[in-house]
């Protein structure tokens, strides 16, 4: 059974916790200036994506999960489940609504996703740090203005909502950093 | 490399910083406190079993031996045995070392406030670190027992409440089902459910601690008896620890013994105890109390910033 130390504990990682894996979102290093020191996590339900706090003494180990992260491109959606492949065996993977509560509104096809799979299915889905994606709605934008700084709210493709800058037209493309949802800037990839 | 070139803290940080030792060496000097610089290096350790003391090697010139030196994680046992040498109260500002220690509020190195005053208890000295802490901008202070706040917060009384009480509400708040003694059980229910709540505009002293918490301080024997320590909290950080100064050698010698067999019980490895402090305390320390205050920490309040390291000009990162 592979374990970790709590010096080892960081963001990302994955732990078992009462037969359930669990990623780290927070560890924060507790310690009175004379007492025993600890390690104050926050988890994440790989599941159910509940969130938990925990706190070990520091110097405890704890079990690992046995999760694997793979890299697989996202086919399309049925509906109800997401579809993923991996391009050099071919496996299919289904992924559910909790798995890909990231990722769903960032994703049309093709993009290769960073997957963790736990017994062979994927828990969670994370999206490609950038997205290349057309806007369907927005305001007309004002032409020539792109020295005021103004923002607009604009629907991307996919359904999600961004604030783009106000010279920013309907049916562009833009590059939208997806862990802050921001926009970057427009893109030639059509 | 994980960091940059550059400081951790910005010019505007370290002008500060340069200004609270100014604001230090005024009052200690006001005060006729003298300042001292006591060796970072020591042939012996601290016992502590929650410290993990850093040590190096150090060549003895007559033999080419390599002999274990540590780092101090405090310098308190040297600035006792200056004080029971007669040197009067007296006051330092220097470097600690504690290994494993990293986080938001902790670098494995760090700077210490420390001061020791002739005749005076913890009360005196609470008082003393009040008018210190009214110079640098702060409020008036409040002061609680441990007691107090501890059973205002969790209903439960911390000298008396049974271990097992203690524990299932400890596990209630979060602490991972573990073999606990009591201490651990107390250090959690203390740092999880009371510091954070020691907040508001006030800093706040916490006075009278249980005796499995006394480390220096000395046992006064009332019912239930209480350790004469206090600890500083500044918006539910912990920013100073006091004693009024355990003078007993042979109760410091079982003190640092207990530890030791402690250590061994948990695995960790035997250090070696400052039988210079015990000789000194043997001798005679006057009666005083002494306190150490995180001065990076004191900072991270007097400048609003929420990490230690960017306090300090090269955090653990960047040296």
């Amino acid at each position: 059974m592979a374990t970790y130390n709590t010096s080892e504990f960081r963001s990302g990682l994955k732990l078992m916790i009462d037969g359930d894996p669990y990623a780290i979102l927070e560890n924060e290093f507790v310690k009175p200036g004379k007492g025993q020191a600890f390690n104050r996590v926050r988890l994440r339900n790989l599941k159910n994506g509940r969130v938990l706090e925990r706190t070990y003494k520091s110097g405890e180990s704890v079990e690992a999960a046995d999760v694997m992260d793979v890299k697989l491109q996202y086919l399309y959606n049925d509906g109800e489940m997401w579809h993923f492949m991996d391009t050099d065996s071919y496996d299919q993977y289904m992924a559910d609504e909790t798995a890909m509560v990231d990722a769903a509104q960032w994703i049309k096809g093709e993009e290769e996703c960073e997957v963790t799979l736990w017994n062979g299915s994927p828990l969670t889905v994370a999206p490609p740090k950038f997205a290349i994606l057309k806007i369907s709605e927005t305001d007309p934008g004002l032409r020539g203005d792109t020295a005021t700084g103004g923002t607009k709210p604009a629907k991307l493709e996919t359904g999600a909502m961004i604030k783009v800058p106000l010279f920013v037209e309907e049916g562009e493309t833009v590059r939208v950093d997806t862990r802050t949802a921001e926009y970057m800037s427009r893109s030639k990839d059509k | 490399m994980s960091g940059s070139w550059q400081p951790s803290a910005t010019l505007d940080i370290i002008r500060q910083r340069s200004e609270l030792h100014k604001i230090i060496r005024r009052f200690m000097e006001e005060r006729n406190i003298m300042e001292v610089e006591t060796p970072i290096l020591s042939r012996s350790g601290n016992t502590d079993p929650n410290l993990v003391s850093l040590h190096t090697q150090l060549l003895e010139f007559d033999t080419n031996n390599s002999l274990p030196f540590y780092l101090n994680t405090s310098p308190e046992f040297a600035m006792k045995r200056l004080v029971a040498s007669g040197s009067g109260s007296i006051y330092q500002i220097t470097k600690v070392f504690r290994d494993g220690e990293k986080g938001r509020y902790h670098e494995p190195e760090f700077t210490m406030i420390e001061w020791y005053r002739i005749g005076f208890d913890h009360h005196a000295l609470m008082d003393e670190s009040e008018k210190f802490l009214l110079q640098l901008g702060f409020e008036k202070c409040d002061r609680h027992t441990y007691v107090d706040a501890f059973e205002s917060s969790t209903g439960l009384n911390p000298h008396t409440a049974e271990t097992k009480k203690l524990y299932d509400m400890a596990v209630n708040n979060g602490l991972t089902q573990s073999k606990s003694n009591r201490r651990t059980i107390l250090d959690f229910l203390f740092s999880h459910c009371i510091a954070p709540g020691l907040k508001g505009k006030n800093p706040i002293f916490i006075y009278d601690f249980p005796v499995c918490q006394a480390a220096l301080a000395r046992i006064r024997n009332d019912d239930p008896p209480v350790a004469e320590r206090f600890e500083l909290f500044i918006d539910g950080l912990e920013i100073a620890n006091g004693f009024h100064e355990l003078c007993d050698a042979k109760e410091q010698l079982t003190r640092f013994q207990d530890e030791n067999i402690m250590r061994i019980n948990q695995g960790l490895v035997e250090i070696p105890i400052d039988h210079y402090l015990i000789e000194a305390l043997k001798q005679g320390l006057p009666d005083c109390a002494g306190i150490a205050m995180g001065f990076d920490r004191l900072l991270m309040k007097t400048t609003g910033m929420d990490t230690i390291s960017n306090v300090m000009v090269f955090g653990h990162d960047r040296c």
